[in-house]
Protein backbone atom coordinates (compact mmCIF):
# COMPACT_ATOMS: atom_id res chain seq x y z
CA UNK A 1 0.00 0.00 0.00
CA UNK A 2 2.11 3.12 -1.10
CA UNK A 3 0.55 6.53 -0.84
CA UNK A 4 -0.13 8.03 -4.47
CA UNK A 5 2.85 9.34 -6.22
CA UNK A 6 1.25 13.01 -6.33
CA UNK A 7 1.31 15.85 -8.10
CA UNK A 8 1.82 17.40 -11.29
CA UNK A 9 5.35 15.55 -11.92
CA UNK A 10 4.01 12.05 -11.84
CA UNK A 11 0.41 12.81 -12.90
CA UNK A 12 2.11 13.98 -16.75
CA UNK A 13 4.43 11.57 -16.67
CA UNK A 14 1.53 9.09 -16.05
CA UNK A 15 -0.86 10.36 -18.72
CA UNK A 16 1.84 10.77 -21.22
CA UNK A 17 2.64 7.20 -20.65
CA UNK A 18 -0.73 6.19 -20.69
CA UNK A 19 -1.58 7.70 -23.61
CA UNK A 20 1.20 6.39 -25.56
CA UNK A 21 1.03 2.69 -23.94
CA UNK A 22 -3.06 2.32 -23.70
CA UNK A 23 -4.02 0.56 -26.23
CA UNK A 24 -0.64 -1.55 -27.13
CA UNK A 25 -0.73 -2.43 -23.17
CA UNK A 26 -4.13 -3.19 -22.50
CA UNK A 27 -4.46 -5.13 -25.72
CA UNK A 28 -1.42 -7.32 -24.75
CA UNK A 29 -3.42 -8.00 -21.39
CA UNK A 30 -6.50 -8.92 -22.78
CA UNK A 31 -5.04 -11.60 -24.71
CA UNK A 32 -2.82 -12.49 -21.74
CA UNK A 33 -5.88 -12.88 -19.92
CA UNK A 34 -7.63 -15.16 -21.65
CA UNK A 35 -5.48 -17.75 -22.02
CA UNK A 36 -7.10 -20.68 -20.34
CA UNK A 37 -4.33 -22.71 -18.83
CA UNK A 38 -4.25 -22.34 -14.61
CA UNK A 39 -1.42 -24.11 -13.12
CA UNK A 40 -2.21 -24.34 -9.10
CA UNK A 41 -0.39 -26.96 -6.51
CA UNK A 42 -3.43 -29.80 -5.52
CA UNK A 43 -3.06 -31.58 -2.92
CA UNK A 44 0.74 -31.34 -2.93
CA UNK A 45 0.96 -31.83 -6.40
CA UNK A 46 1.81 -29.71 -9.17
CA UNK A 47 -1.90 -29.46 -11.67
CA UNK A 48 -2.61 -27.69 -14.73
CA UNK A 49 -6.04 -27.54 -16.40
CA UNK A 50 -7.47 -25.33 -19.41
CA UNK A 51 -10.72 -23.51 -17.75
CA UNK A 52 -12.43 -20.67 -18.68
CA UNK A 53 -11.04 -17.90 -16.14
CA UNK A 54 -14.79 -16.99 -14.95
CA UNK A 55 -15.40 -20.61 -14.14
CA UNK A 56 -16.32 -21.56 -10.63
CA UNK A 57 -13.45 -23.52 -8.66
CA UNK A 58 -16.00 -25.60 -7.74
CA UNK A 59 -16.62 -26.48 -11.31
CA UNK A 60 -13.22 -26.69 -12.05
CA UNK A 61 -12.93 -29.20 -9.81
CA UNK A 62 -15.43 -31.84 -10.22
CA UNK A 63 -15.76 -31.28 -14.51
CA UNK A 64 -12.18 -30.77 -15.81
CA UNK A 65 -9.67 -32.01 -12.63
CA UNK A 66 -12.42 -35.27 -11.46
CA UNK A 67 -12.50 -34.53 -7.82
CA UNK A 68 -16.03 -34.59 -7.20
CA UNK A 69 -15.81 -35.20 -3.44
CA UNK A 70 -16.48 -31.56 -3.00
CA UNK A 71 -20.11 -30.93 -3.41
CA UNK A 72 -22.22 -28.45 -4.58
CA UNK A 73 -24.77 -27.17 -1.67
CA UNK A 74 -26.55 -23.93 -2.17
CA UNK A 75 -24.30 -22.14 -5.02
CA UNK A 76 -24.58 -19.21 -2.95
CA UNK A 77 -21.81 -18.88 -0.11
CA UNK A 78 -24.40 -20.04 2.55
CA UNK A 79 -23.55 -23.24 3.24
CA UNK A 80 -19.87 -24.23 3.01
CA UNK A 81 -20.34 -28.05 0.90
CA UNK A 82 -17.81 -27.02 -1.43
CA UNK A 83 -15.03 -25.83 1.31
CA UNK A 84 -11.97 -26.24 0.27
CA UNK A 85 -8.47 -24.43 1.12
CA UNK A 86 -6.92 -22.07 -0.68
CA UNK A 87 -3.24 -21.48 0.36
CA UNK A 88 -4.36 -22.60 3.57
CA UNK A 89 -7.40 -21.07 4.43
CA UNK A 90 -11.00 -22.44 3.84
CA UNK A 91 -13.14 -20.39 0.91
CA UNK A 92 -16.31 -21.13 -0.71
CA UNK A 93 -15.40 -22.97 -4.18
CA UNK A 94 -18.62 -21.63 -5.49
CA UNK A 95 -17.84 -18.20 -5.10
CA UNK A 96 -13.79 -18.55 -6.63
CA UNK A 97 -13.02 -17.80 -10.01
CA UNK A 98 -10.64 -20.02 -11.20
CA UNK A 99 -8.71 -18.07 -12.56
CA UNK A 100 -7.72 -16.85 -9.03
CA UNK A 101 -6.14 -19.68 -8.02
CA UNK A 102 -3.55 -19.74 -10.57
CA UNK A 103 -0.13 -20.22 -8.62
CA UNK A 104 -1.99 -21.44 -6.02
CA UNK A 105 -2.16 -24.79 -3.16
CA UNK A 106 -5.75 -25.94 -2.85
CA UNK A 107 -6.06 -28.77 -0.81
CA UNK A 108 -9.62 -30.56 -1.64
CA UNK A 109 -11.12 -33.69 0.41
CA UNK A 110 -9.32 -36.30 -1.99
CA UNK A 111 -5.63 -34.88 -0.47
CA UNK A 112 -6.86 -36.43 3.26
CA UNK A 113 -6.51 -40.66 3.20
CA UNK A 114 -3.73 -41.88 1.84
CA UNK A 115 -3.72 -44.10 -1.11
CA UNK A 116 -7.03 -46.49 -0.92
CA UNK A 117 -9.16 -44.64 1.36
CA UNK A 118 -11.50 -47.82 1.75
CA UNK A 119 -9.31 -49.01 4.46
CA UNK A 120 -10.09 -47.24 7.72
CA UNK A 121 -6.61 -47.33 8.75
CA UNK A 122 -5.36 -44.60 5.49
CA UNK A 123 -7.70 -42.44 6.27
CA UNK A 124 -6.58 -39.23 7.68
CA UNK A 125 -7.33 -39.12 11.72
CA UNK A 126 -9.60 -36.10 11.47
CA UNK A 127 -11.88 -38.24 8.79
CA UNK A 128 -10.97 -41.56 11.17
CA UNK A 129 -12.56 -38.99 14.15
CA UNK A 130 -15.69 -38.36 11.93
CA UNK A 131 -16.22 -41.99 11.59
CA UNK A 132 -16.30 -42.80 15.07
CA UNK A 133 -18.13 -40.42 16.69
CA UNK A 134 -20.41 -41.00 13.65
CA UNK A 135 -20.47 -37.49 12.99
CA UNK A 136 -21.50 -37.79 9.24
CA UNK A 137 -24.93 -38.90 8.35
CA UNK A 138 -26.25 -38.07 4.65
CA UNK A 139 -22.76 -36.75 4.11
CA UNK A 140 -23.35 -34.00 1.74
CA UNK A 141 -21.87 -31.54 4.04
CA UNK A 142 -18.98 -33.73 5.26
CA UNK A 143 -16.01 -32.92 2.95
CA UNK A 144 -16.74 -28.95 3.41
CA UNK A 145 -16.86 -29.98 7.00
CA UNK A 146 -13.39 -31.51 7.03
CA UNK A 147 -11.94 -28.92 5.26
CA UNK A 148 -13.23 -26.23 7.55
CA UNK A 149 -12.42 -27.67 10.43
CA UNK A 150 -8.89 -28.57 9.14
CA UNK A 151 -8.11 -24.61 8.85
CA UNK A 152 -8.66 -24.26 12.05
CA UNK A 153 -6.07 -23.37 14.88
CA UNK A 154 -5.15 -26.65 17.02
CA UNK A 155 -5.75 -25.00 20.08
CA UNK A 156 -9.07 -24.14 19.42
CA UNK A 157 -11.86 -23.79 21.89
CA UNK A 158 -15.71 -25.52 21.41
CA UNK A 159 -16.78 -21.88 21.02
CA UNK A 160 -13.65 -21.26 18.10
CA UNK A 161 -15.13 -24.32 16.78
CA UNK A 162 -17.92 -23.60 16.52
CA UNK A 163 -17.59 -20.29 14.90
CA UNK A 164 -14.93 -21.82 12.34
CA UNK A 165 -17.45 -24.01 11.51
CA UNK A 166 -20.62 -21.32 11.60
CA UNK A 167 -20.38 -21.81 7.48
CA UNK A 168 -20.86 -25.03 6.84
CA UNK A 169 -24.53 -25.98 7.36
CA UNK A 170 -26.10 -29.52 8.51
CA UNK A 171 -29.10 -30.58 8.37
CA UNK A 172 -28.72 -34.19 9.48
CA UNK A 173 -26.19 -34.47 12.62
CA UNK A 174 -27.48 -31.30 14.87
CA UNK A 175 -24.01 -30.48 15.08
CA UNK A 176 -22.59 -31.89 18.19
CA UNK A 177 -21.23 -35.24 16.82
CA UNK A 178 -19.30 -32.88 14.47
CA UNK A 179 -18.42 -30.82 17.07
CA UNK A 180 -16.91 -33.40 19.33
CA UNK A 181 -14.87 -35.10 16.17
CA UNK A 182 -13.30 -32.03 15.77
CA UNK A 183 -12.45 -31.47 19.33
CA UNK A 184 -10.96 -35.15 19.54
CA UNK A 185 -8.92 -34.27 16.47
CA UNK A 186 -7.93 -31.20 17.57
CA UNK A 187 -7.13 -33.04 21.32
CA UNK A 188 -4.65 -35.91 18.97
CA UNK A 189 -2.81 -32.96 17.30
CA UNK A 190 -2.06 -30.79 20.41
CA UNK A 191 -0.29 -34.32 21.91
CA UNK B 1 -23.50 -23.59 -13.46
CA UNK B 2 -22.95 -19.99 -15.07
CA UNK B 3 -21.53 -19.49 -18.40
CA UNK B 4 -18.53 -18.76 -17.88
CA UNK B 5 -16.50 -19.28 -21.07
CA UNK B 6 -18.04 -16.07 -22.54
CA UNK B 7 -16.50 -13.84 -19.73
CA UNK B 8 -13.88 -12.01 -20.17
CA UNK B 9 -11.20 -11.14 -17.23
CA UNK B 10 -8.09 -8.84 -17.17
CA UNK B 11 -5.82 -9.69 -14.78
CA UNK B 12 -3.50 -7.48 -14.10
CA UNK B 13 -0.27 -7.77 -11.44
CA UNK B 14 0.09 -3.93 -11.12
CA UNK B 15 -2.16 -1.24 -9.75
CA UNK B 16 -0.92 0.78 -12.41
CA UNK B 17 -1.40 -1.75 -15.25
CA UNK B 18 -4.97 -2.15 -13.86
CA UNK B 19 -5.65 1.46 -13.67
CA UNK B 20 -4.85 2.06 -17.47
CA UNK B 21 -7.29 -1.19 -18.20
CA UNK B 22 -10.22 0.95 -16.69
CA UNK B 23 -9.07 3.93 -18.48
CA UNK B 24 -8.85 2.18 -21.43
CA UNK B 25 -12.21 0.17 -21.10
CA UNK B 26 -14.14 3.32 -19.28
CA UNK B 27 -13.23 5.71 -22.52
CA UNK B 28 -14.37 2.25 -24.88
CA UNK B 29 -17.94 2.75 -23.16
CA UNK B 30 -17.44 -0.59 -21.93
CA UNK B 31 -16.35 -0.28 -18.22
CA UNK B 32 -14.55 -3.17 -16.74
CA UNK B 33 -15.90 -3.94 -13.38
CA UNK B 34 -13.74 -4.82 -10.34
CA UNK B 35 -13.46 -8.25 -8.83
CA UNK B 36 -12.18 -9.07 -5.68
CA UNK B 37 -13.02 -11.96 -3.33
CA UNK B 38 -16.36 -12.29 -5.32
CA UNK B 39 -18.15 -13.45 -2.61
CA UNK B 40 -20.92 -11.11 -3.72
CA UNK B 41 -20.41 -10.97 -7.60
CA UNK B 42 -20.40 -15.46 -7.78
CA UNK B 43 -23.94 -15.06 -5.74
CA UNK B 44 -25.24 -13.13 -8.80
CA UNK B 45 -23.48 -14.55 -11.36
CA UNK B 46 -24.83 -18.57 -10.15
CA UNK B 47 -28.32 -17.21 -9.92
CA UNK B 48 -28.41 -16.81 -13.60
CA UNK B 49 -28.65 -12.62 -13.25
CA UNK B 50 -26.91 -11.38 -15.94
CA UNK B 51 -23.33 -10.85 -15.68
CA UNK B 52 -21.25 -7.54 -17.36
CA UNK B 53 -19.50 -8.82 -20.09
CA UNK B 54 -16.26 -8.04 -18.83
CA UNK B 55 -13.98 -7.99 -15.11
CA UNK B 56 -10.73 -6.80 -14.18
CA UNK B 57 -9.66 -8.92 -11.16
CA UNK B 58 -8.03 -7.16 -8.63
CA UNK B 59 -6.48 -10.44 -6.72
CA UNK B 60 -3.08 -9.99 -7.68
CA UNK B 61 -2.15 -6.70 -6.73
CA UNK B 62 -0.97 -7.59 -3.80
CA UNK B 63 0.48 -4.06 -2.57
CA UNK B 64 -3.59 -3.36 -2.12
CA UNK B 65 -3.58 -6.46 0.76
CA UNK B 66 -3.41 -5.65 4.22
CA UNK B 67 -4.00 -2.94 7.58
CA UNK B 68 -1.57 -0.62 8.43
CA UNK B 69 -1.79 1.45 11.33
CA UNK B 70 -0.77 5.20 11.08
CA UNK B 71 -0.46 7.84 14.14
CA UNK B 72 -2.33 6.99 17.52
CA UNK B 73 -6.03 6.87 16.10
CA UNK B 74 -5.59 6.37 12.20
CA UNK B 75 -6.20 3.42 9.91
CA UNK B 76 -5.30 2.31 6.46
CA UNK B 77 -7.38 -0.59 5.16
CA UNK B 78 -5.86 -1.69 1.27
CA UNK B 79 -8.00 -1.87 -1.58
CA UNK B 80 -8.27 -5.70 -0.86
CA UNK B 81 -8.29 -5.85 2.70
CA UNK B 82 -10.33 -8.87 3.53
CA UNK B 83 -12.86 -9.50 7.03
CA UNK B 84 -10.24 -11.43 8.23
CA UNK B 85 -7.54 -9.10 8.00
CA UNK B 86 -9.54 -6.72 9.89
CA UNK B 87 -10.65 -9.91 12.58
CA UNK B 88 -6.69 -10.72 13.13
CA UNK B 89 -5.42 -7.13 12.99
CA UNK B 90 -4.53 -5.83 16.72
CA UNK B 91 -4.44 -2.17 15.63
CA UNK B 92 -8.33 -2.87 14.51
CA UNK B 93 -8.98 -4.92 17.98
CA UNK B 94 -7.78 -2.12 19.52
CA UNK B 95 -9.19 1.24 17.74
CA UNK B 96 -12.31 -0.02 15.99
CA UNK B 97 -13.05 -3.32 17.79
CA UNK B 98 -16.90 -3.11 16.24
CA UNK B 99 -15.19 -3.61 12.90
CA UNK B 100 -14.11 -6.77 14.41
CA UNK B 101 -17.07 -7.75 15.84
CA UNK B 102 -18.93 -7.33 12.57
CA UNK B 103 -16.53 -8.68 10.67
CA UNK B 104 -17.22 -11.94 12.42
CA UNK B 105 -20.57 -11.87 11.71
CA UNK B 106 -20.29 -11.56 7.85
CA UNK B 107 -21.04 -14.47 6.16
CA UNK B 108 -18.71 -17.35 7.84
CA UNK B 109 -15.11 -18.01 8.43
CA UNK B 110 -15.12 -18.70 4.37
CA UNK B 111 -16.71 -15.30 3.13
CA UNK B 112 -14.16 -13.77 5.97
CA UNK B 113 -11.48 -15.20 4.34
CA UNK B 114 -11.78 -13.86 0.64
CA UNK B 115 -14.63 -10.80 1.23
CA UNK B 116 -13.00 -7.24 1.36
CA UNK B 117 -13.57 -4.25 3.12
CA UNK B 118 -13.93 -2.05 -0.18
CA UNK B 119 -16.08 -4.68 -2.20
CA UNK B 120 -18.93 -4.78 1.00
CA UNK B 121 -18.67 -0.76 0.07
CA UNK B 122 -18.29 -0.67 -3.66
CA UNK B 123 -21.04 -3.83 -3.86
CA UNK B 124 -23.55 -1.28 -2.08
CA UNK B 125 -26.01 -3.67 -0.71
CA UNK B 126 -28.20 -1.56 2.23
CA UNK B 127 -27.55 -4.56 4.01
CA UNK B 128 -23.37 -4.16 4.19
CA UNK B 129 -22.78 -5.13 7.75
CA UNK B 130 -19.10 -3.80 7.62
CA UNK B 131 -20.06 -0.67 5.65
CA UNK B 132 -22.11 0.85 9.06
CA UNK B 133 -19.29 0.94 11.22
CA UNK B 134 -17.31 2.47 8.71
CA UNK B 135 -19.68 5.29 7.98
CA UNK B 136 -19.96 5.59 11.95
CA UNK B 137 -16.51 6.08 12.39
CA UNK B 138 -16.20 8.78 9.21
CA UNK B 139 -14.22 6.62 7.43
CA UNK B 140 -12.96 8.13 3.89
CA UNK B 141 -13.01 6.06 0.57
CA UNK B 142 -9.71 6.44 -1.74
CA UNK B 143 -10.22 6.61 -5.19
CA UNK B 144 -7.68 6.53 -7.41
CA UNK B 145 -7.79 6.78 -11.27
CA UNK B 146 -4.56 7.12 -14.26
CA UNK B 147 -4.46 10.77 -13.15
CA UNK B 148 -5.94 11.34 -9.53
CA UNK B 149 -6.78 10.39 -6.10
CA UNK B 150 -9.20 11.87 -4.17
CA UNK B 151 -10.95 10.71 -0.64
CA UNK B 152 -14.81 10.62 -0.49
CA UNK B 153 -16.11 10.66 2.66
CA UNK B 154 -18.12 7.41 3.26
CA UNK B 155 -21.43 9.16 4.29
CA UNK B 156 -21.21 10.81 0.65
CA UNK B 157 -20.10 7.57 -1.32
CA UNK B 158 -23.71 6.63 -2.05
CA UNK B 159 -26.40 8.29 -4.55
CA UNK B 160 -28.87 5.95 -4.26
CA UNK B 161 -29.44 1.98 -4.11
CA UNK B 162 -26.03 0.46 -5.06
CA UNK B 163 -25.12 3.42 -6.68
CA UNK B 164 -22.01 4.92 -5.84
CA UNK B 165 -19.46 8.25 -6.79
CA UNK B 166 -17.15 6.20 -7.91
CA UNK B 167 -16.46 6.81 -12.27
CA UNK B 168 -15.48 3.84 -14.25
CA UNK B 169 -11.90 4.74 -14.50
CA UNK B 170 -11.73 4.62 -10.72
CA UNK B 171 -10.49 2.13 -8.13
CA UNK B 172 -10.75 1.69 -4.26
CA UNK B 173 -7.55 1.31 -3.24
CA UNK B 174 -7.48 2.62 0.62
CA UNK B 175 -10.22 3.30 2.73
CA UNK B 176 -8.80 5.49 5.91
CA UNK B 177 -10.12 5.99 9.22
CA UNK B 178 -9.23 8.32 12.11
CA UNK B 179 -11.17 6.63 14.82
CA UNK B 180 -13.67 9.22 16.47
CA UNK B 181 -13.32 9.17 20.47
CA UNK B 182 -15.88 7.98 22.32
CA UNK B 183 -17.52 4.41 22.95
CA UNK B 184 -18.26 2.10 20.55
CA UNK B 185 -21.30 0.25 19.85
CA UNK B 186 -22.48 -2.57 17.03
CA UNK B 187 -25.85 -4.12 17.10
CA UNK B 188 -26.66 -6.83 14.24
CA UNK B 189 -30.16 -8.06 14.36
CA UNK B 190 -30.62 -11.32 12.29
CA UNK B 191 -32.42 -14.27 11.76
CA UNK B 192 -29.18 -16.38 13.42
CA UNK B 193 -25.55 -14.88 14.23
CA UNK B 194 -24.35 -16.88 11.58
CA UNK B 195 -24.56 -16.59 8.03
CA UNK B 196 -27.79 -14.23 8.09
CA UNK B 197 -28.43 -11.20 6.32
CA UNK B 198 -29.64 -8.39 8.55
CA UNK B 199 -32.85 -7.46 9.54
CA UNK B 200 -31.18 -3.93 11.27
CA UNK B 201 -27.84 -3.27 11.79
CA UNK B 202 -26.69 -0.49 13.62
CA UNK B 203 -23.33 0.74 14.77
CA UNK B 204 -21.98 4.00 16.64
CA UNK B 205 -18.52 5.58 17.83
CA UNK B 206 -19.13 8.35 19.72
CA UNK B 207 -22.31 10.14 19.47
CA UNK B 208 -21.81 8.83 15.06
CA UNK B 209 -24.27 6.32 14.45
CA UNK B 210 -25.25 4.94 11.03
CA UNK B 211 -27.95 2.43 10.50
CA UNK B 212 -28.14 -0.67 7.90
CA UNK B 213 -30.83 -2.14 6.57
CA UNK B 214 -33.39 0.73 6.92
CA UNK B 215 -32.88 2.86 3.67
CA UNK B 216 -32.33 2.11 0.21
CA UNK B 217 -28.87 3.09 1.25
CA UNK B 218 -26.75 2.63 4.34
CA UNK B 219 -27.40 5.90 6.42
CA UNK B 220 -26.10 8.17 8.98
CA UNK B 221 -28.89 9.13 11.20
CA UNK B 222 -28.05 13.40 11.19
CA UNK B 223 -31.44 14.13 13.17
CA UNK B 224 -30.75 11.69 15.90
CA UNK B 225 -27.04 12.86 15.79
CA UNK B 226 -27.34 16.77 16.03
CA UNK B 227 -29.88 16.19 18.82
CA UNK B 228 -27.51 13.61 20.93
CA UNK B 229 -24.39 16.52 20.33
CA UNK B 230 -26.43 19.23 22.02
CA UNK B 231 -26.26 17.19 24.59
CA UNK B 232 -30.01 15.80 24.26
CA UNK B 233 -30.59 12.19 26.09
CA UNK B 234 -34.70 12.13 25.94
CA UNK B 235 -35.12 8.90 24.75
CA UNK B 236 -38.74 9.13 23.23
CA UNK B 237 -37.14 12.60 21.77
CA UNK B 238 -34.14 10.27 20.33
CA UNK B 239 -36.87 7.60 19.30
CA UNK B 240 -39.45 10.07 17.33
CA UNK B 241 -35.71 11.96 15.53
CA UNK B 242 -34.15 8.41 14.34
CA UNK B 243 -37.74 7.47 12.56
CA UNK B 244 -37.14 10.60 10.65
CA UNK B 245 -33.82 9.57 9.71
CA UNK B 246 -34.36 6.00 8.25
CA UNK B 247 -37.09 4.78 5.82
CA UNK B 248 -37.10 1.21 6.02
CA UNK B 249 -39.51 -1.26 3.30
CA UNK B 250 -41.11 -4.42 3.74
CA UNK B 251 -38.81 -6.78 2.08
CA UNK B 252 -37.89 -10.89 1.94
CA UNK B 253 -36.40 -10.69 5.18
CA UNK B 254 -38.72 -8.10 7.14
CA UNK B 255 -41.00 -5.80 7.13
CA UNK B 256 -41.40 -1.94 7.71
CA UNK B 257 -43.13 -2.00 10.55
CA UNK B 258 -40.52 -4.35 12.52
CA UNK B 259 -37.46 -2.61 11.30
CA UNK B 260 -39.03 1.07 12.39
CA UNK B 261 -39.58 -0.62 15.92
CA UNK B 262 -36.86 -2.56 16.18
CA UNK B 263 -34.55 0.86 15.17
CA UNK B 264 -35.97 2.05 18.18
CA UNK B 265 -34.98 -0.13 20.67
CA UNK B 266 -31.93 -0.26 19.44
CA UNK B 267 -31.45 3.72 19.97
CA UNK B 268 -33.47 3.15 23.46
CA UNK B 269 -30.32 0.40 24.73
CA UNK B 270 -27.94 2.61 22.95
CA UNK B 271 -28.53 6.62 24.40
CA UNK B 272 -28.32 5.76 28.15
CA UNK B 273 -24.79 4.30 27.43
CA UNK B 274 -23.30 7.46 25.65
CA UNK B 275 -21.92 9.39 28.66
CA UNK B 276 -20.49 6.38 30.55
CA UNK B 277 -16.81 6.19 30.11
CA UNK B 278 -16.24 2.64 29.06
CA UNK B 279 -16.35 1.97 25.71
CA UNK B 280 -19.84 -0.15 25.72
CA UNK B 281 -19.83 -2.93 23.51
Amino acid sequence: MKKAKTKTNAKAQASAKAQANTKAHAKKKTKAARSPKITLRLNGKKAAVAAPPMKRLLDTLREDLGLTGTKEGCGEGECGACTVLVDGAAVNSCLVASCQVDGCDVQTVEGMARGNAKVAARLHRLQRAFLEHGAAQCGICTPGMLMAALALPKRATLDEIRAGLAGNLCRCTGYMKIYDAVAQFLDGERR
Amino acid sequence: MIAAAGIDVLQPRHLKDALIMLRVAADEGRPLVPLAGGTDLFVTLNAGQKPAARYLDLWRLDKLRGVEALGRRRLAFGGLATFTDSIESKAVQKRLPILVDAARQVGGVQIQNRGTLAGNIENGSPAADGVPVLMAADARVVLRSLDDERAVPLAEYYTGYRKTVRRPDELIVRIEVDVPEGGQRFEKVGTRAAQAISKVVMAAVGHRVAFGSVAPIIVRAHKLEAYLAAGGRDIGEAQRLVAEDVTPIDDVRSTAEYRRRVVANLVAAWVPSLDKRTATR
